[in-house]
């Protein structure tokens, strides 16, 4: 195949992505250029191009993005499934076409990418599938000590899913803002509470 | 008659859904079938060879002297061998900036302002018929881009750079959607654009009339909206990110057949 072509040695190509990517976007709307910027996560993971960074790194990253996690204020972890499955639906959000950057204003985009009921098939394959994420895991009350575990892990991976893969593609919903703690909480009861959709 | 192509569209690709949930691509291959005689991009071809031959701009002047590639006015083949290395600007240029280049040198109108002007506005209008015209005069043809230039091998390195650079607020990349075979955002199929994804399909498919909106979108405009999808800022007409990116896409689609200007929902 020609992309196999051997490179001419010489450019610094980290320098040249850089400077085209400088000279080639501009601010529209809500999608400023500062967006470009990347953090050691998404440096790492765009140099690996699609493979695992240097174990070093990977560990680095993963215990930045477990320390950024902030647990529920009020130590409480669900909230009404019934808003979470309309923030699943939810696709909206973050583009140069959305009027602020506000979690009001942002859906989770679940169904982009997750199966998360049986009923809805219109739903995207590059997550896993959702579908009895809380029954599999045998949660039957998910403010009981039993499915704190569980619901911890839940929480994080939502907040920040890199915490336990450094370069998972999925977005980092609290660290970066996108959703509020009542968000996150409605889609935790979504994929926790035995009477949601998801569990049924 | 649009309105109605869209209406349609959208009950196949519900009776899809209804039906199950393996893919909109039966909808749509039912509703290619329907329209097999009709391509709706056949209105753009005919105004954009119209343009092609058109004198306009300050000097007057046709763009039937463009050199896409092959030397100046030759357009059948052009197409997929583009993007690739020009003697003249000293430039990658995929077939929109080339496209450009033409309309500034023989017609001497103003690329900056071509390139700031809104998708679907004024001399955009003309860029969607050019461009669905001289993709129609490579239909079938395989593509073919040229490696040989070091500025090619140097922007083929710098495309599959920016295909997988992650940034923005949700740590998107093109590889988010398109580094995996058979895989779909909700029902839409995404081309795995890494490799060879097959005939006709991801970068052998664009320009493309797309039902839902009555529109012919350039590989410019796809590459626009991919980026408003990732949520990234705003890649500008013909920059060198988006160019970059058809070196990457193009090579990678050595051998695979276009069916520009295609039919999408």
């Amino acid at each position: 195949m020609a992309g196999c072509a051997t490179l001419p040695p010489g450019p610094n190509y980290a320098e040249l992505v850089k400077q085209m990517m400088d000279a080639s976007f501009r601010n529209e709307g809500i999608a400023t250029t500062d967006r470009l910027i990347q953090d050691q996560a998404n440096a790492a993971c765009s140099e690996a191009q699609g493979a695992n960074p240097p174990d070093a790194v990977v560990e680095a990253i993963q215990q930045a993005a477990l320390k950024s996690v902030r647990m529920p204020s009020d130590g409480k972890f669900t909230g009404d499934w019934r808003e979470g499955a309309k923030l699943a639906q939810n696709g909206r959000g973050m583009t140069w076409t959305d009027k602020t950057a506000l979690p009001k204003d942002n859906g989770g985009n679940c169904l982009n990418c997750h199966q998360v009921t049986k009923e809805e098939l219109s739903y995207g394959t590059i997550g896993p599938s959702l579908y009895h994420y809380g029954k599999d895991r045998g949660v039957l009350d998910p403010e009981s000590p039993e499915a704190r575990p569980i619901v911890e892990y839940t929480w994080t991976k939502i907040y920040n899913a890199k915490s336990y893969n450094a370069c998972s593609g999925m977005p980092r919903f609290g660290h970066a803002g996108l959703l509020d703690e009542k968000q996150m909480k409605d889609l935790m009861a979504l994929l926790l509470d035995p009477k949601s959709p998801v569990n049924r | 008659m649009l309105k109605i192509l869209s209406l349609l569209a959208m009950a196949v690709l519900s009776t899809a859904a209804l039906a199950q949930q393996k893919s909109a691509a039966d909808g749509i291959a039912e509703y290619r079938a329907m329209l097999a005689d009709g391509n709706p991009a056949e209105l753009f071809e005919a105004r954009g060879e119209d343009l092609w031959k058109k004198k306009r701009g300050p000097k007057n002047a046709s763009l039937e002297q463009c050199d896409l590639g092959k030397g100046p006015g030759v357009v059948k083949g052009a197409f997929v061998e583009l993007p690739r290395w020009f003697a003249d600007t000293g430039k990658v240029q995929d077939l929109e900036s080339r496209l450009l280049t033409c309309m500034e040198t023989l017609q001497g109108l103003d690329a900056k302002v071509i390139a700031a002007t809104p998708f679907g506005k004024g001399e955009q209008v003309g860029m969607e018929g050019l461009t669905a015209w001289i993709s129609a005069e490579s239909k079938g043809m395989r593509f073919n881009l040229s490696q040989s230039h070091t500025q090619e091998k140097v922007t083929y390195e710098l495309g599959k750079r920016t295909f997988f650079y992650r940034a923005g607020p949700y740590d998107f990349s093109c590889a988010s959607c398109h580094a995996q075979a058979g895989k779909r955002i909700r029902l839409q199929d995404l081309p795995e654009l890494t490799k060879n994804p097959g005939d006709g399909v991801g970068f052998a498919a664009w320009p493309a009339y797309r039902v839902s909106s009555g529109e012919l979108w350039s590989m410019q405009r796809r590459l626009n909206d991919c980026y408003r999808q990732q949520r990234f800022p705003y890649p500008g007409y013909a920059s060198d990110v988006t160019i970059a990116l058809g070196v990457y896409m193009g090579v990678n689609a050595q051998g695979a057949q276009s069916v520009a200007p295609a039919l999408k929902r």
